[in-house]
């Protein structure tokens, strides 16, 4: 099993490419709001680029830790899967991930967290986003 | 907008502080973009009024599937051109187009001029017209960083701003979108300037469900993988278009020192490679774009003793380093980029900023005017000097540089320097002195850039050259681009979006269209466009071209002006049969 990093983002030309496409096959939406993961400039676009997407976590997953109904269930290689049918849109997971990957959907009252699918990653035209092996 | 055929269209009136959203589905048979923005701009344009009164308009405009496959990156701006007097017609990348479609607007329609100083704020329906009195007179970079901090949106949001020669109303002032892209051409900046609008920042968080997923990721994949996989796009990507100046060079194409050459001796230092060893940082792209052809150049400058350095990084590619390099006869990469730094700064139009620097320079050694007027002594390949006269330039800085502010082809005809004013119809050349098909182009093209209808490269594809058959590909050429301006893509796929993508790409965002809809709608706009230049007053018949450009040979040697002419009319007889057609 694989989770998803990225890892070369220093590399990023900040196409945007991989939001669109997670956005499209994971929410079936047009809109990068719907995106998993998330690419900001720090410090304007003469600055560098970084993504803000999950952590993959293991073992201490502290977004699954907190949710009261274990909606989120911790992937054996790290990192979460949503179990929609579960989820109350409580919106407690999204406070306690430290790097701010999960984000709320408000029109669907669901969160928004990667499924490590890597999708993004064949569409990363730069080799910044990779699937890689659990380190064990 | 997506999926539906009403366009959406955003009213702002500075004057009135009225904003007023309306759905035009009259719009629609424009399909976008460029389509659109003419009727816009037919509809809100006042011809007997002077390009800078306030109730001139400004509009902006997005296609029918912007930001939803790989390259539909661009938004349109039209406008009546300051520098020109006719049809201003200018297209920008970055995050813009996204950014537009997100807050919900196909078009946005700019009209009246503000009290004070202002910035204009869109956030989905809220649009907000707010001060800008302590960021008037900012260098266009540090505007940028001000309201990044100061404004909501990070990461999808979109930045307009203008640079002290927009205020001033230089009349080819650009408008630099999202640090590294511009409405560069024909004076936008000046129009914003002149109605005290310093900045526009657009946002929103409208999302769309995607209707039909498999044929819309289909299409999606197959661009995507036509972009990435094949070589129709990497020469972009790799050196960039600056991969052009040592081969248009050797052709005998490229203008230098004022085109009194049409080659520059030392092209190889300031090549694509030369940029890409001695200064390439980084690629950029615009959003929605695998490619990234936006090549960071960086530099180090030195501002005190005790080792203090700074490093500035700056967009190049081919245009800049004509206008900023071979035309000024700078053979320095590091300079070239000093000199991009400053026209950024400022917010003129790299490429008449460049020209207007060099007719200066010549007319400075055929005694037209004075040191005194240009204040330092310029001279080809001096670049400390054309920095400072770039600052010079953008505050007018006294009687000179205010006339040169108003245009190289207004200054050639006050100063006496009009033979060798690099303009064509008012607009400073771009970096080709290809021959017949170029020149031909940049007079009868809409907005006459070499992005109407590839002149340049029409000569290059010719074996034997015909007129009739350059007069046909020209105009073309120009027809099929209004199809694909409407869209908006980024014309570097232009070969990417054939017939046959285009309509799978619109079918796929719920637009059915026919190869005869798509014909159809690039005849409508393309009228709609020949009709309001003749509003405007323009006949490309009358168009004075300066002597210059028949005495310093072209790649295909010297050009004779009455063949020039002559294609000229032929191009004006396929527009009146275009006119005459029921459509
Ligand atoms: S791995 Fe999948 S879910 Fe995670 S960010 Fe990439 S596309 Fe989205
Ligand atoms: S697809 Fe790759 S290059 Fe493009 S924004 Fe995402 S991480 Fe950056
Ligand atoms: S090729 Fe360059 S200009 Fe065109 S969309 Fe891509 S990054 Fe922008």
């Amino acid at each position: 099993m694989k989770v998803f990093k990225a890892v070369e983002m220093n590399r990023c030309i900040g196409c945007l490419s991989c939001m669109i496409t997670c956005s499209a096959v994971n929410q079936q939406d047009h809109s990068i709001l719907k995106s998993a993961i998330r690419i900001k400039t720090s410090g304007g676009l003469t600055g560098k680029f970084v993504a803000i997407v999950c952590q993959a976590c293991k073992d201490d997953v502290p977004c699954a830790e907190i949710c009261p109904t274990g909606a989120l269930i911790k992937r054996p290689a790290g990192g979460v899967l949503l179990d929609k049918d579960k989820c109350i849109g409580c919106e407690l997971c999204v406070s306690a991930c430290t790097v701010e990957a999960i984000h709320f959907d408000q029109e669907t009252q669901k969160p928004i967290v990667c499924k490590h699918c890597g999708v993004c990653v064949r569409f990363c035209p730069h080799g910044c986003l990779q699937l890689v092996e659990e380190v064990q | 907008m997506l999926y539906e055929k009403t366009i959406r269209v955003l009213y702002i009136d500075l004057a009135a502080s009225k904003i007023e959203v309306k759905q035009r589905t009259d719009l629609s048979e424009y399909l976008g973009g460029v389509g659109i923005a003419t009727k816009l701009l037919e509809e809100t344009v006042k011809p007997e009024l002077p390009p800078l009164a306030p109730e001139q308009p400004i509009i902006l405009a997005i296609g029918a599937i912007s930001g939803i496959f790989p390259l539909v990156t661009k938004t349109v701006a039209m406008f009546l051109s300051p520098l020109t007097g006719e049809m201003g017609e200018s297209y920008a990348g970055g995050r813009l187009a996204l950014a537009l479609s997100m807050a919900g607007y196909d078009a946005v329609v700019i009209s009246g001029k503000a009290s004070r100083p202002s910035y204009i704020a869109i956030e989905g329906d809220t649009v907000q017209i707010k001060d800008a009195r302590p960021i008037w007179g900012m260098d266009s970079d540090v505007v940028g960083q001000f309201l990044r901090d100061s404004e909501e949106g990070r990461g999808r949001r979109s930045i307009l701003r203008i640079g002290p020669a927009g205020e001033k109303m230089v009349k080819f002032a650009s408008v630099c979108v999202d640090t590294y892209r511009h409405f560069g051409r024909l004076g936008l900046g000046a129009t914003m300037g002149s109605k005290l609008v310093k900045a526009i920042i657009v946002s929103g968080d409208n999302t769309t469900k995607i209707q039909n997923f498999k044929d819309y990721f289909r299409s999606y994949q197959e661009i995507f993988k036509s972009v990435t996989e094949t070589d129709l796009m990497s020469k972009y990507h790799d050196l960039g278009t600056a991969i052009n100046v040592e081969s248009v060079s050797a052709l005998g194409a490229l203008p230098t020192r004022n085109l009194t050459e049409n080659h520059f001796d030392e092209a190889e230092e300031i090549s694509g490679e030369a940029f890409a060893e001695k200064s390439l940082v980084r690629k950029m792209a615009c959003t929605g774009c695998p490619v990234g052809c936006i090549h960071i150049g960086q530099f180090r400058r030195k501002f005190d003793d005790g080792y203090d350095y700074e490093s500035v990084s700056v967009a190049y590619d081919y245009e800049l380093i004509y206008s900023l390099g071979s035309l000024l006869g700078i053979p320095k990469t590091d300079e070239v980029l000093q000199l991009i730094e400053v026209v950024e700064k400022t917010g003129m139009d790299a490429i008449s900023a460049g020209v207007a620097l060099a007719w200066a320079t010549e007319s400075l050694m055929q005694d037209i005017v004075t040191e005194e007027d240009t204040i330092v002594p310029l001279t080809f390949g001096n670049s400390e000097n054309y920095s400072k006269a770039i600052r010079y330039l953008a505050s007018r800085r006294n009687s000179f540089y205010e006339a040169l502010g108003e245009g190289t082809r207004s200054a050639g005809a006050k100063f006496g320097g009009k033979d060798h004013a690099l303009q064509v119809a008012g607009n400073e050349i771009p970096g080709y002195h290809t021959g017949y098909a170029n020149l031909v182009g940049l007079t009868v093209g809409a907005r006459h850039s070499h992005l109407c209808n590839a002149g340049y490269s029409v000569d290059q594809s010719l074996k034997d050259f015909d007129e009739q058959k350059a007069v046909n590909k020209l105009f073309d050429e120009e027809l099929e681009r209004c199809l694909l301006n409407s869209l908006v893509i980024c014309l570097f796929a232009r070969k990417l979006y054939n017939r046959e993508t285009v309509l799978k790409a619109l079918r796929a965002a719920g637009y059915p269209l026919t190869d005869d809809d798509l014909t159809l709608i690039a005849k409508r706009i393309y009228s709609t466009k020949l009709h309001l230049k003749e509003k405007l007053g323009f006949d490309p018949r009358q168009v004075q071209l300066p002597k210059r450009f028949f005495k310093t040979p072209s790649m295909q040697g010297v050009l004779d002006s009455t063949m020039v002419e002559r294609m000229i009319s032929q191009y004006v007889e396929k527009c009146e049969a275009l006119l005459a057609e029921k459509i």
